[in-house]
């Protein structure tokens, strides 16, 4: 490292988490720049996170006009219509996100991310894209254009189910084995290359939730909907997509249930108990990237309340694969 | 996503969540986001600078306030109409006793010992009402449900048990970096500075059983000493004077590497009044310190056996100079910076001494305060999944309960990790049916030995109730009359034999337990399963062969005069077969 040294608020302040990850993590994560869209209850965690973390900034892009089923799930939104009324979600967010810690800068980006081009990302060292539908490629690719590697999520959860999506590019770190450090390095596909790979070439036993998010999100797609936003009534259109889909790949349409796609379709309500998790899986995966220490995510996180299970799902090409 | 049944059972709950921290803190903003409108929050803590990196309810400003009581402050911002309600308070008291923990519909635990879980664990056995456990350490973390008569119990599987060091390795023979540091801090730093009155086994050495009384003045100041000579002299006699006596016993080193003695002189050949001109700067801060005052400033550096000297002596003379009322009363506290310093350095010292690798400050400080690495995120995830326990248990989905696991590293892809619960523990002495069988020296043990070493400390029932046949041989109680008191004091002085021969004791929490004399001879070692040490003090756990489901239970003190510790007897390591 450069030799700055950790501040003595800072080391009285991160002692705790120091004893975790290390001085030198530290260090790397209060001269990092992070970038969110799209702020619903699971992001509003991890940015929380993020921030008590220690994070050098935080820029909020989410232009949506607050109103009251953004309060559902979203604790960093207090119900006073004084505080709130006619400011976007990102403004009202920024404000409580700098309460948690003075030392990280949070700060509000307005506009359409996705006509941002190349050179606004290369100011971020994380990307975190919430509520994007498939507009979420275009993101990924500008950020892949870089020299400079920006470490790409995405996140997403849909009732009591959510799903990440890791994207580090070629990735280098280290990590403890058996008291010696070693090191290691992973080559990840784009998101794009991800849900190319053919989905009968996918190991058997991959989690549904993969295919049946696909599903969805290729709604939202064509319909032209708003993300996250689709209703059990939209059941026959996304079952008529999943038909084509399942053709198209050669799969059983029994690997997607009605039953699991029905739970996902519940429009914006959230689970906060999901948002927790899924905000907390992601704030911890980023915190790695950032530090480059410790086994990161390859390349898919999914969560179900139901059975309770957190699982990894490496979807990628074989010959991409670590 | 909650279903109509779930909103309702939510709706109508009443939940006690027990600790306002780490997971306090994560849990009780989800509740409330997921439409929990009565919530009732035990924590006796107050806020410190340290908890502000993930117990995000509260902020700089809040540092000395309750937790729960802020904490509740900050949610209610958050949702101003539902109920909640803090207590500041320990939740041992008995105000919390069974009729307390039956209002509720579940219990959410979010604590930070096992002390007080065990005391939680008994509470809600006795008032039949669900327990949802977690913990957290770094990125580790679980989530466990506990339903009497369905599921174990939090004590159906044994915790370990703190670790601790046999007495030789400390006093002798210490071999890793955390030896020297509870010599430092619980022989020489409670020596110096602590309660005179308290036994001590900084001077015993592994030749010399009698009693050290010859060495007891080397410690003491004396009046109008110069206070560097005194240092000095202290640093002498600790790491030069008592390694050449016990190099002097060439058993002791006969398969490991000998301690070499180090003598001031030869580290600080001059005298540091003269060379520091830094001493008097530091006396301007209110906060006292031995760093500061030497300039050094980063906790994170490994200190040279240079520095370390002069951090050892700058520090006992700091004491001396400014916290002079407080010797004889201290106890080592992780947030006071100059015994921390001091223990650093001595521990430092002597591992220079041994040979063991030297630590920084901030890890010294780790290891002494046992500080727990904690972040906010594993604290989130495992609040997420309380939430999602709590509704199963409001709604009794018995078949869907689980104990999830948060891993480091995932196992089968998985770093959520869900397990159905196992059904309870027959032979568990806390909830099951099963009488627990105690052996004890009677001849030799007071009812004092008894009920502070094993019935409190080994047990963890916190407020027992002793009788035999009818008549009450001790409690506790707020409502006690003075005659009672006075003649259950008088018991405890009394030997077990004087008492009873057989008796029965209960506890407000927990079921029967019968003790049986067995007489003089206890020294029958029969099936030496395990040893560990609670508090200091060696306590043998011994299966017999009179019944499988039996465990009991010897203090060394019920059967010796005396708390002579021979390196030779190795009691504590001894593997037997199971």
């Amino acid at each position: 490292m450069d030799g700055e040294e950790l501040t003595e608020q800072e080391t009285a302040l991160y002692d705790r988490q120091i004893r975790v990850w290390g001085a030198d993590a530290q260090r790397r994560l209060s001269k990092s720049h992070i970038l969110v869209y799209g702020i619903k209850g699971t992001v509003a965690e991890f940015c929380k996170n993020i921030v008590l973390a220690g994070v050098g900034s935080l820029t909020l892009v989410d232009d949506r006009v607050v109103n009251e089923e953004a309060l559902s799930a979203n604790f960093l939104i207090l119900p006073d219509d004084n505080l709130f009324q006619g400011k976007t979600l990102a403004e009202v967010c920024c404000d409580s996100l700098k309460e948690f810690n003075p030392m990280v800068r949070v700060s509000v980006e307005k506009g359409d991310i996705s006509t941002f081009g190349v050179e606004f990302f290369e100011k971020f060292d994380v990307v975190v894209i919430s509520c994007c539908s498939l507009a979420k490629k275009l993101i990924n690719q500008k950020c892949r254009k870089l020299s400079k590697r920006v470490a790409f999520y995405t996140v997403d959860c849909r009732g009591s189910c959510g799903e990440i999506f890791v994207d580090l590019q070629n990735y280098k770190y280290s990590k403890k084995k058996l008291e010696e450090n070693i090191d290691c390095q992973l080559e990840y596909p784009s998101f794009e290359e991800a849900i190319s790979v053919p989905w009968r070439a996918l190991p058997r036993r991959v989690s549904k939730l993969y295919f049946a998010m696909r599903v969805i999100e290729g709604f939202e797609d064509v319909e032209g909907s708003n993300p996250g936003e689709t209703l059990i009534a939209d059941l026959p259109g996304v079952l008529k997509l999943r038909k084509e889909l399942c053709e198209t790949n050669s799969l059983n349409e029994s690997q997607i249930p009605n039953a699991l796609l029905e739970r996902l379709l519940i429009g914006t309500r959230e689970y906060p108990p999901v948002c927790a998790i899924i905000g907390g899986i992601l704030g911890q995966e980023v915190i790695k990237a950032i530090s480059g220490k410790g086994d990161p995510l390859k390349n898919f996180f999914f969560f179900d309340a139901m059975d309770g299970k957190g699982l990894i799902e490496d979807i990628s090409e074989p010959n991409t694969g670590s | 996503m909650a279903s109509q049944e779930q909103l309702s059972a939510i709706k109508g709950a009443k939940v006690l969540m027990v600790g306002a921290g780490g997971i306090g803190c994560e849990l009780l903003k989800t509740l409330a986001l997921s439409g929990f409108q009565d919530i009732h929050i035990i924590d006796m803590d107050t806020i410190e600078v340290s908890n502000l990196n993930r117990q995000f309810l509260f902020r700089q400003s809040h540092v000395g306030q309750s937790k729960a009581k802020v904490a509740r402050d900050a949610v209610l911002r958050v949702r101003p109409n539902i109920s909640i309600t803090p207590y500041h308070a320990n939740v041992k008291e008995s105000r919390f006793n069974v009729d307390f923990f039956k209002e509720f519909d579940v219990v959410l635990n979010g604590l930070d010992n096992l002390d007080a879980r065990r005391h939680v664990n008994r509470l809600c056995l006795a008032a039949d009402v669900p327990l949802v456990e977690s913990g957290t350490t770094g990125f580790l973390g679980q989530v466990t449900v506990h339903l009497k008569g369905k599921t174990e119990c939090y004590e159906c599987q044994p915790k370990p048990a703190p670790k601790t060091y046999p007495v030789c390795t400390i006093t002798s023979t210490p071999s890793k970096f955390v030896h020297c540091i509870v010599w430092a801090k619980d022989l020489l730093f409670a020596k110096l500075f602590g309660d005179k009155n308290l036994e001590n086994d900084l001077n015993v050495h592994s030749n010399d059983a009698a009693n050290s009384s010859e060495h007891s003045d080397v410690f003491e100041y004396r009046k109008d000493e110069d206070i560097e000579e005194y240092g000095r002299r202290i640093y002498d006699h600790v790491f030069g004077h008592n390694i050449e006596v016990a190099l002097s016993n060439e058993e002791t080193w006969k398969n490991r590497n000998k301690p070499r003695p180090i003598y001031s002189k030869d580290v600080l050949p001059e005298k540091l009044s003269e060379q520091n001109g830094n001493m008097e700067k530091g006396c301007v801060t209110d906060d006292v310190s031995a760093m500061a005052s030497l300039g050094l400033k980063n906790p994170q550096d490994v200190w040279s056996l240079g520095e370390n000297s002069r951090v050892f002596l700058e520090a006992l003379r700091l004491f001396f100079l400014k916290r002079e009322k407080e010797i004889g009363n201290l106890t080592f506290d992780k947030d006071d910076q100059l015994a921390v310093e001091f223990v650093t350095a001595a521990a430092n010292i002597r591992a220079s001494s041994f040979g063991i690798p030297l630590h920084s400050l901030f890890e010294a400080k780790g290891i002494a305060g046992n500080i727990v690495h904690a972040v906010a995120t594993t604290n989130a995830i495992i609040a997420g999944l309380i939430v999602i326990e709590a509704i199963k248990v409001l709604i009794k989905d018995s078949n869907n309960y689980r104990m999830t696991y948060c891993l480091e590293h995932p196992s089968r892809k998985m770093l959520l990790m869900p397990v159905e619960p196992y059904e309870p523990n027959k032979s568990c002495y806390v909830c099951s049916e099963t009488p627990l069988s105690l052996e004890v020296n009677t001849h030799r043990s007071k009812l004092r030995d008894f009920v502070e070493k094993i019935v409190k400390a080994k047990l963890g029932m916190n407020f027992p109730l002793i009788m035999q046949g009818a008549s009450i041989l001790y409690e506790v109680g707020e409502d006690l009359e003075e005659d009672m008191v006075a003649i259950y004091a008088a018991n405890l002085e009394k030997l077990l034999v004087g008492l009873c021969l057989l008796s029965r004791i209960f506890s407000r929490s927990s079921h029967a337990i019968s003790i049986s004399s067995i007489g003089k001879n206890l020294m029958r070692r029969r099936n030496l399963m395990e040893c560990f040490s609670l508090d200091g003090l060696n306590l043998l756990l011994i299966r017999t062969r009179i019944s499988l489901l039996e465990m009991v239970k010897v203090h060394p003190m019920l059967y010796q005069q005396r708390r002579v510790w021979r390196p030779r007897r190795t009691l504590q390591f001894r593997k037997f077969q199971r």
